[in-house]
């Protein structure tokens, strides 16, 4: 997935495009041209000399990028695989808890009443509270229970959590709008071959709910990717933590945009995945409208 | 007329009696009593509302009913504790709307409810499933979505898609009223064929013509009552009932007989 999408840079919807030699010109000529408006006002401004070495000064880029482990700090280059793992372990664990909850949400039966009201609530609590308080809560509350087990884990593990919780929140809304998609008629089409209700879910309406919306699915997960930072308030050394460290103890925020960059690496490739997608999904439409 | 024909199959296949179905107040099936034989072909006819999908679909347990009964094959299927998709298995219905699967190719759709209601191997399913296509001329659509085909070809891999559960009754619901008219014949003519070949159906249908050159008996339905059944001969040339009248009347008027 993060491999996959730099290729497809520059090759998303053109729904005004101008055609051949002459558009490349004016489109690189303009592009040049904001470019450079952009780097003159930076460069014009009273304070730049002082926020350019602040935020950009080079020795502190790569120091930070690399750590310095005698000085103490912490290699944001290094933290970034943790936001990444992170990432990776909480994204699996949101699209399978999210489909639980959209599900129960979706449910008719009247014997589910109390689930349903229960997953409701959840849904509405976990969409209405701050992520990061979420995760203070976890991190800070959990471990305070003296619980066997659960109150003794990584700080890293009540992170995750808190990503789940509230993430799935979200999702499962996305699943639900999907599952709404699917027409009825499917449903009896399903139902009339003597599919169980169960098959008529799993072979018939799932894969066509989760194909809708597909985009806004990895939208969130673009979301998630920069959020996994917020674990790093309990103290987990993650990019932007490190990053955090190392600017306290040098005095000099480009850690900050080292930690920018490294996030920008991974969400830009995805965010290029979902445009193709979704101009995949756009031009199979127009085909069979053609067709 | 009825008896002559039940003497030949020798059995009953669908048995409806007293059927009452309301939707939300809207009593859409007001007492429907009818008695199909096997081999026989029912074509209910009447206006858009008098009941004839309703129906189609309360015998496909589609619908949950309000009164009556109804037994398929000698065997209640309304009652408590029936397992509805062991009776589904048994009719296959195809709806206006064709209502294939759109992310499955042409053979998928219709090895899937082989394969996991029936427990076929994907081999047997799949071999079923061509020879099917191939006999209603469809085999080249094998590998294509849904999409890609006509809106008549679309209904006929719907009418196979039913039938490779090898259904001892077929339901069509108005089958070809979503259809550019040039695409009609094709799907009549698989009807026709089935019927040849000797399936029990009962069919929905605004196809008047169809239904007099196919239909064992039509049944005229209004307001949710079975108006008058008879023969096609009978029916659309001497009609007993005012409202069988009414009804043929405005449909010549329309310049659909």
């Amino acid at each position: 997935m993060i491999a996959g999408g730099f290729g497809a840079a520059g090759r998303g919807p053109r729904l005004l495009s101008g055609g051949g030699r002459r558009a490349t010109v004016i489109s690189t000529v303009s592009t040049v041209a904001v470019l450079a408006v952009i780097v003159a006002v930076f460069a014009l401004a009273p304070g730049a000399r002082t926020v350019a070495h602040a935020f950009f000064y080079p020795r502190d880029m790569w120091q930070s990028f690399v750590g310095e482990p005698r000085k103490g700090l912490y290699s944001v280059g290094a933290a970034i695989w943790l936001n990444i793992r992170m990432f990776l372990v909480a994204e699996i664990l949101i699209l399978a808890f999210a489909l639980f909850i959209a599900l129960i949400r979706q449910s008719a039966h009247p014997a589910l009443f109390p689930i349903r009201l229960l997953a409701t609530g959840y849904v509405d609590f976990f969409r209405g509270v701050p992520l990061i308080l979420v995760v203070f809560a976890l991190g800070l509350g959990v471990p305070g229970l003296y619980l066997p087990v659960i109150s003794y884990q990584h700080d890293v593990v009540y992170g995750v959590a808190a990503l789940v919780l509230s993430y799935s929140a979200y999702v499962s809304e996305v699943y639900r709008a999907g599952l709404n998609s699917v027409h009825r008629s499917q449903v009896a089409a399903a139902r009339s071959l003597g599919l169980s209700q169960r098959a008529a879910l799993r072979y018939v309406i799932l894969p066509q709910a989760v194909r809708n919306v597909i985009p806004p699915l990895l939208n969130d997960f673009i979301s998630l990717q920069k959020d996994t930072a917020l674990v790093g308030v309990l103290g987990v050394i993650e990019a932007n933590q490190a990053a955090n460290i190392y600017s306290s103890l040098t005095f000099n925020f480009s850690s900050f945009t080292v930690a920018a960059i490294l996030f920008l690496v991974l969400t830009i490739p995805l965010a290029r995945f979902t445009d193709r997608l979704i101009e995949r999904d756009r031009r199979r439409r127009l085909a069979w409208v053609a067709a | 007329m009825t008896g002559e024909t039940a003497a030949e199959a020798g059995g009953v296949a669908l048995e409806i009696t007293d059927l009452h179905k309301s939707f939300d107040g809207n009593h859409v099936l007001r007492g429907v009593s009818l008695s199909v034989a096997t081999h026989e072909v029912i074509c209910l006819i009447g206006a858009s509302g008098s009941g004839k999908s309703t129906l189609l679909r309360c015998v496909n347990l589609l619908e949950p009913i309000d009164g009556g009964r109804i037994s398929l094959f000698g065997h209640e299927i309304t009652g408590p504790g029936i397992d509805a998709n062991k009776v589904r298995r048994q009719i296959g219905i195809v709806f206006q709307s064709f209502n294939l699967f759109p992310h499955m190719t042409v053979l998928r759709n219709i090895t899937l409810a082989p394969m996991k209601v029936l427990g076929q191997p994907r081999a047997q399913a799949e071999e079923e499933a061509r020879g099917l296509l191939s006999r209603f001329g469809l085999l080249d659509k094998r590998d294509d979505y849904p999409d890609r085909l006509s809106g008549g070809q679309q209904q006929r891999v719907a009418i196979v898609r039913a039938l490779a559960m090898r259904p001892r009754i077929m339901l069509l619901d108005e089958v070809t009223s979503a259809l550019d008219p040039e695409l009609v014949a094709e799907v009549l003519e698989v009807i026709g064929e089935l019927a040849a070949g000797g399936m029990t159906m009962l069919i929905a249908t605004h196809e008047m013509g169809f239904a007099r050159e196919t239909a064992s008996r039509v049944c005229f339905l209004e307001e949710g009552r079975i108006i008058e059944q008879a023969p096609p001969g009978e029916l659309f040339t001497a009609p007993q009932d005012e409202r069988t009248r009414r009804f043929l009347r405005r449909i010549v008027e329309a310049k659909r007989l």
